[in-house]
């Protein structure tokens, strides 16, 4: 889509028209993202201060290193690449349902809603997997001198400082075993609370996704005239999938 | 040319070319910037233990711009702000800003409660932090 060539000296400001050369319907959704990402920009910061604030913190490349069907196997970060490419692709996939809306082709538009429903729904299940498998775990933890084995949860953090060595072997343990000590509360609910908030995001954008497929498969949009209803519907879902870049960047990788 | 017009308050319809090019060479740069992000990732893991602190805060720091980059590819390109009119886009970016000044401010209140934690208000020496004792070679003075 090229620059609008709009003539200098325009008075946008004189009445009659929008003074940002857009409907408000497409304003509002923008400034409907911005409350949304300070929301999220306050939740991912505010993780960003407990985290600094204690001295161990939960290392992502121990607490995230499964694969579906992969076992025990250790593969961090991979799992979390899926996601994030699974995203990045339905994101391409609504831009061209978008583009194939301002070509007023309707089978073009429903074909790639399609594809983008299927990443979302995807995405989610990947969610769903790793909500599971954080939950019903068994990672050993050494609390008052008893080993247990507990799941992530909001309220157990099984990743806190590693069991020394010298103390394993007093044990009768062997001293590779990675036994660790109860991490900091904090870490379940920062997890399971800004993850399960996309999700919630992730879920409802679908859902949009869903409506709009419907409406544009029984013609509302050619009515119409215009795919702009296609257009606000991507920018919420391009900016779910920002929000997952960020999350995915907070969490994992730093 | 399809007359697509959207709502009567837009005043200059945006000219539609044709091609996909552009949308499937950001989906390139998107998923090369990725697959970097995750190299620096697996590189911080691989060697945890021999690197020097200020080698993981650069990396980290290269990491978080490679994730701008992408912001802004994301936000320009496929949201489409970058052919919008540009008091639109100063609307959207310029608060934006103001995340600089909440980032620095609160990961610098979370750095003074660990060490106020740490030397429970300043009234103890910080037990976490390790204090080289002075080298000692032969023919010092003590």
């Amino acid at each position: 889509m090229s620059t609008t060539t709009i003539p200098a000296g325009t008075k946008w400001w004189s009445g009659g028209k929008s003074p940002f050369n857009a409907s408000y319907g497409k304003v509002m959704m923008w400034y409907f993202l911005m409350s949304d990402a300070f929301t999220f920009g306050a939740f991912l910061i505010s993780y960003g201060t407990i985290r600094f604030s204690v001295n161990h913190w939960a290392d992502p490349n121990q607490v995230f290193n499964a694969f579906p069907f992969a076992g025990h196997a250790n593969l961090p970060l991979a799992f979390v690449s899926l996601m994030t490419f699974i995203l990045i692709f339905s994101s391409v996939t609504m831009v061209l349902a978008v583009h194939e809306g301002h070509k007023m082709n309707r089978k073009g538009v429903e074909k790639y809603m399609i594809l983008t429903i299927i990443g979302g729904i995807g995405f989610l299940s990947c969610q769903a997997w790793e909500w599971t498998h954080m939950i019903t775990g068994d990672h050993k933890v050494l609390v008052d001198g008893v080993i247990e084995e507990w799941g992530t949860t909001v309220t157990k953090n099984p990743w806190g400082p590693a069991v020394p060595a010298e103390t394993l072997t007093q044990m009768g343990l062997s001293a590779t075993e990675h036994i660790n000590t109860p991490g900091p509360i904090a870490f379940g609910g920062y997890f399971f609370g800004i993850t399960g908030f996309h999700g919630f995001h992730v879920l409802s954008g679908v859902v949009i996704n869903i409506i709009m497929y419907i409406k544009t498969k029984l013609g509302h949009f050619d009515q119409r005239g215009h795919y702009e209803m296609i257009e606000k519907a991507g920018l919420y879902w391009h900016f779910v999938d920002l929000v997952w870049v960020f999350v995915f960047l907070c969490f994992y990788l730093v | 040319m399809s007359a697509h017009t959207s709502s009567p308050e837009v005043t200059f319809q945006p000219e539609h070319s044709g091609g996909t090019k552009k949308i499937w060479k950001i989906f390139w740069v998107l998923s090369a910037l990725t697959i970097i992000e995750l190299a620096l990732g697996y590189f911080l893991y691989a060697k945890s233990g021999s690197l020097g602190y200020p080698v993981i805060i650069s990396t980290k720091i290269v990491i978080g711009l490679l994730t701008l980059a992408k912001a802004y590819y994301i936000v320009s390109v496929f949201m489409h702000l970058g052919d919008e009119v540009r008091n639109l886009i100063m609307t959207i970016v310029v608060p934006l800003i103001l995340f600089v000044w909440f980032i620095i401010a609160f990961l610098a209140d979370g750095e003074s409660w660990k060490n106020l934690r740490n030397t429970n208000a300043g009234s103890k020496p910080d037990a976490t932090k390790q204090v080289a004792p002075a080298a000692v070679n032969p023919g010092d003075k003590k």
